[in-house]
């Protein structure tokens, strides 16, 4: 029974997500994001006169982080609010109540809605990601030295914030829960950047802010992390102080603890969702 | 998720008579905050039974659908659908349920919800079936139109579809005919025939009562939560009653009126409240009074309509049963 709902549920939510307007405005914002880009790097490109030079190799890498960021926002944006009316706009509507009068699980429905979001967020980042990535290449001939580690550490990116968007919207209306899931991932970048600069002046309790924020919502290690992958590590030791509390260069990747400890948020927060959801009267 | 281990117990001994009404409930409690929705309700549903649940405004039957359905939790009671404990989705594989709030995926198309749904059941409907089964409510030929651009009426016939197509056994419709046009509502009665026909149990709860009248073979009503009256139409409108008109009634005629039961005269119209229900007695009176010079231009059944009884038992707040 919840092997027929899960993949139903799944293929749903796609569907949904491909016709909803939504998908429209992602595409607009992506393709936008991504022509301002190829502008810019045909620019640096033409400034310095090819990436042989060190600070033009810096301005680059800059760049497509920040146009990484901006991807990576878009991404957050479009599945937390994604995310919000798929639960609680179907509940608001009404939708929800023929679907779960079907002999259904709850936790399958909401599990299969996770799975279809994971899908279009991780379909996006892929396809958005690799666009930009062969853009850089085309102007300026520089390819990242682990362009898969990148894109997949931003989609975990995006698994993390649709999760947490998910929980918020079984609990709060469809609107709410897709601002306050943007907001925190905000205040998470934020607070990473505070704390890599407290880290760059030597001030540990101002640094500690980023390391507990970057536990309580893993949104900004992964990033910190994707940044890193694209990034030419002979950058690194070449302009180690401009990596110091640098909000679009990282000097870190990830430890595998915190990739688990990822993963454990994850499921920690679906099965809140799941309960959440499961105890709700509608 | 209510039962205890005796009310676990009490379910799967219940289970295992044969043969399992479509619905079972028993003791059903729910309050939101400090307002009591449902207090104490229960009543079943017979295989293949119609069932009209009547009551006015905020009576709670919404949610005891709900409860029926597993989309609202009671805080006491138990329900068995099909012979299963509703707690087990798989008691719904059967079931088919139109909510009072009908809303479907609007970014789908009429044909591809129902495949949605069909698909949730398990069932292998065939897309004929599914064609029939939207022409059945008047919308064949909208079968590939997103749902988005449905008007409330259409909506609603598809949410009628929605509940037919799974080939049901249990069929839950909450106010089938709210956004309906006249000709809908007819639709509607013929499509509650046609599942009476099929053995299809159905549980309706509508504010046309003639409709459900006509219909329904059980009521049951609600008020303020609580059960009011339930029974057979025949046990809660009580006896029949006749109507005559009649020339030339002499007081002899008018005695052997009276000996048929409570007799009451306005002009030429007489109404008798027939003491027994013996299908002789009124060709009977009739042979008699024609034998006594009586001439008898009309005679015609008449009962205390459900809408008469449903208000008496309202107003007055008594609950009990009719003699
Ligand atoms: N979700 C809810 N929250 C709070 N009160 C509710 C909710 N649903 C129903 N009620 C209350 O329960 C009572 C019964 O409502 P309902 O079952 O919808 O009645 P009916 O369907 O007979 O009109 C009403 O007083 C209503 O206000
Ligand atoms: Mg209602």
């Amino acid at each position: 029974m919840t092997a027929r709902t899960v993949p139903t549920v799944a293929a749903l939510t796609v569907q949904e997500a491909a016709r909803r307007r939504v998908l429209r405005a992602l595409a607009v914002l992506t393709v936008v994001l991504l022509a301002l880009s190829a502008w810019g790097f045909s620019r640096i490109d033409a400034e310095f006169g090819g990436l042989t030079s060190g600070e033009a190799r810096l301005a680059a890498a800059t760049v497509l982080n920040l146009v990484m960021f901006g991807l990576s926002l878009i991404a957050a944006l479009g599945t937390a609010f994604l995310a919000g009316p798929t639960v609680a706009g179907d509940v608001e509507s009404g939708v929800a109540l023929a679907v779960l009068a079907r002999p259904v699980r709850r936790g399958a429905v909401l599990l299969g809605k996770w799975l279809g979001l994971v899908v279009f967020g991780c379909g996006f980042v892929a396809v958005a990601g690799l666009t930009q990535l062969l853009i850089v290449l085309a102007t300026t001939g520089y390819w990242p030295p682990d362009p898969l580690t990148g894109l997949a550490l931003l989609a975990a990116q995006a698994v993390v914030l649709l999760t947490l968007g998910l929980l918020l919207s079984t609990v709060i209306s469809p609107m709410a829960s897709g601002i306050v899931a943007v907001g925190l991932f905000g205040a998470t970048w934020i607070a990473g950047v505070v704390g890599e600069i407290g880290a760059a002046f030597g001030n540990e309790s101002v640094a500690r802010v980023g390391t507990v924020s970057r536990m309580l919502l893993p949104t900004d290690g992964l990033w910190r992390g994707a940044m890193n992958a694209f990034q030419d590590p002979a950058l690194l030791t070449r302009f180690s102080d401009a990596f110091r509390g640098h909000p679009f260069l990282s000097e870190v990747t990830p430890t595998p603890a915190y990739l688990g400890w990822a993963g454990v948020w994850v499921a920690l927060v679906l099965g809140l969702a799941v309960i959440a959801f499961t105890r709700r009267d509608l | 998720m209510t039962a205890g281990p005796s009310g676990e117990t009490a379910a799967r001994l219940l289970a295992e008579l044969p043969p399992s009404p479509a619905v079972w409930c028993s003791g059903l409690r729910k309050r939101y905050r400090r307002r009591t929705a449902v207090e104490d309700v229960s009543f079943s549903v017979g295989r293949g039974e119609v069932v009209g649940l009547l009551g006015p405004n905020g009576a709670g039957k919404t949610s005891v659908v709900k409860i029926l359905l597993g989309l609202v939790r009671p805080d006491a009671g138990e329900v068995l659908l099909l012979g299963r404990p509703a707690q087990d989705p798989r008691a719904r594989a059967r079931v088919g349920y139109l909510p009072e709030l009908f809303r479907y995926q609007p970014w789908l198309s009429a044909d591809e919800v129902l495949r949605l749904h069909v698909r949730l059941t398990g069932a292998a409907v065939p897309e004929g079936e599914r064609r029939e089964c939207l022409a059945l409510v008047g919308l064949a030929d909208r079968a590939g139109d997103r749902v988005g651009g449905f008007s409330k009426g259409m909506q609603q016939r598809l949410g009628l579809a929605v509940a037919l197509v799974a080939r049901p056994e249990l069929v839950v419709l909450d106010e089938p005919t709210s956004a309906l046009d006249p000709l809908g509502r007819a639709d509607v009665r013929d499509l509650l025939l046609s599942l009476k026909a099929r053995e299809v149990a159905v549980l309706v709860n509508s504010h046309l009562i003639s409709e459900v009248e006509r219909v329904c073979d059980r009521v049951v009503i609600l008020d303020k939560g609580r059960l009011a009256a339930s029974g057979t139409l025949q046990e809660l409108l009580g006896q029949q009653e006749v109507r005559l008109r009649l020339d030339g009634v002499t007081a002899r005629a008018e005695a052997r009126l009276a000996a048929a039961g409570g007799l009451t005269r306005e002009g030429n119209s007489f109404t008798i409240a027939l003491a027994d229900e013996d299908t002789a007695t009124v060709p009977d009176l009739v042979a008699d009074l024609v034998a006594l010079g009586v001439r008898v231009h009309a005679v015609e059944p008449a009962r205390i309509t459900l809408e008469e009884r449903l208000l008496g038992i309202l107003r007055t707040g008594s609950g009990g049963e009719r003699p």
